[in-house]
């Protein structure tokens, strides 16, 4: 009885998760198209980034496969070098800068 | 017993991210909403990712040390581009909010070219 009670209650708990992590995303998207500086926009695609990652986390929890887990770092790493590329660019107009050192 | 420290992991990760994306919508500049966005969100991607951790082990056996690499990883990258976004904003010459009492960085930028 308790059982089958906890697992019902990880289920639910499951699904809440993935309700307000999409609400979450929705949001960002929101203030990503709005925004009123690309700073903004790079904050916010920043934190969809993040949110993505939990996303993946609960998909795991989810179908109790241990498959996902690469893919937890690799939106991480990606993530991380995107950033970096944004605010590179943001700040001098180039990425990669040849002639400054 | 392991199903409802999972779940109170999961519930606190989620209501930390979902507070930092109502942090980056309501506060009023790209600064304020740095705070939100490098803090809160860390912290409940780190709940997500260690309830997830714990299911895996407690449930199907399975020890997964990159869920506990991604989180130290997500702890080490968060505070990076934080401060990358914020210096590129401040140099690219993005405008503090109106209710900013005092502009630190701006004093001793001009004391030192001075």
């Amino acid at each position: 009885m308790l059982q089958d009670f906890g697992a019902d209650m990880l289920s639910v708990t499951v699904w809440i998760s993935f309700i307000g992590i999409s609400l979450s995303i929705i949001l960002l998207v929101y203030r990503t198209i709005k925004g009123p500086t690309n700073a903004d926009r790079a904050v916010a695609l920043d934190s969809i980034g993040i949110n993505m990652m939990a996303l993946v986390g609960l998909q795991a929890i989810n179908l109790a496969t241990d498959q996902l887990n690469d893919i937890v770092l690799l939106i991480g790493i990606l993530l991380f070098i995107g950033t970096i590329a944004i605010a590179k660019f943001l700040e001098k107009g180039v990425i990669i800068d040849r002639h400054n050192h | 017993m392991i199903d409802i420290i999972i779940s109170l992991l999961l519930l606190i990760g989620t209501f930390f991210t979902f507070s930092g994306s109502l942090g980056i919508i309501r506060f009023p500049d790209v600064y304020t909403r740095l705070h939100a966005a490098t803090k809160a969100a860390t912290l409940g991607v780190a709940g997500v990712l260690l309830g997830a951790f714990f299911y895996l082990l407690f449930d199907q056996g399975i020890v997964s040390g990159k869920l506990l690499i991604g989180i130290v990883f997500v702890l080490m990258t968060a505070p990076i581009s934080g401060h990358m976004i914020s210096r590129a904003a401040y140099n690219s010459g993005v405008q503090l909010t109106q209710h900013t009492k005092h502009d630190q960085l701006n004093q001793d930028t001009r004391r030192t070219t001075k």
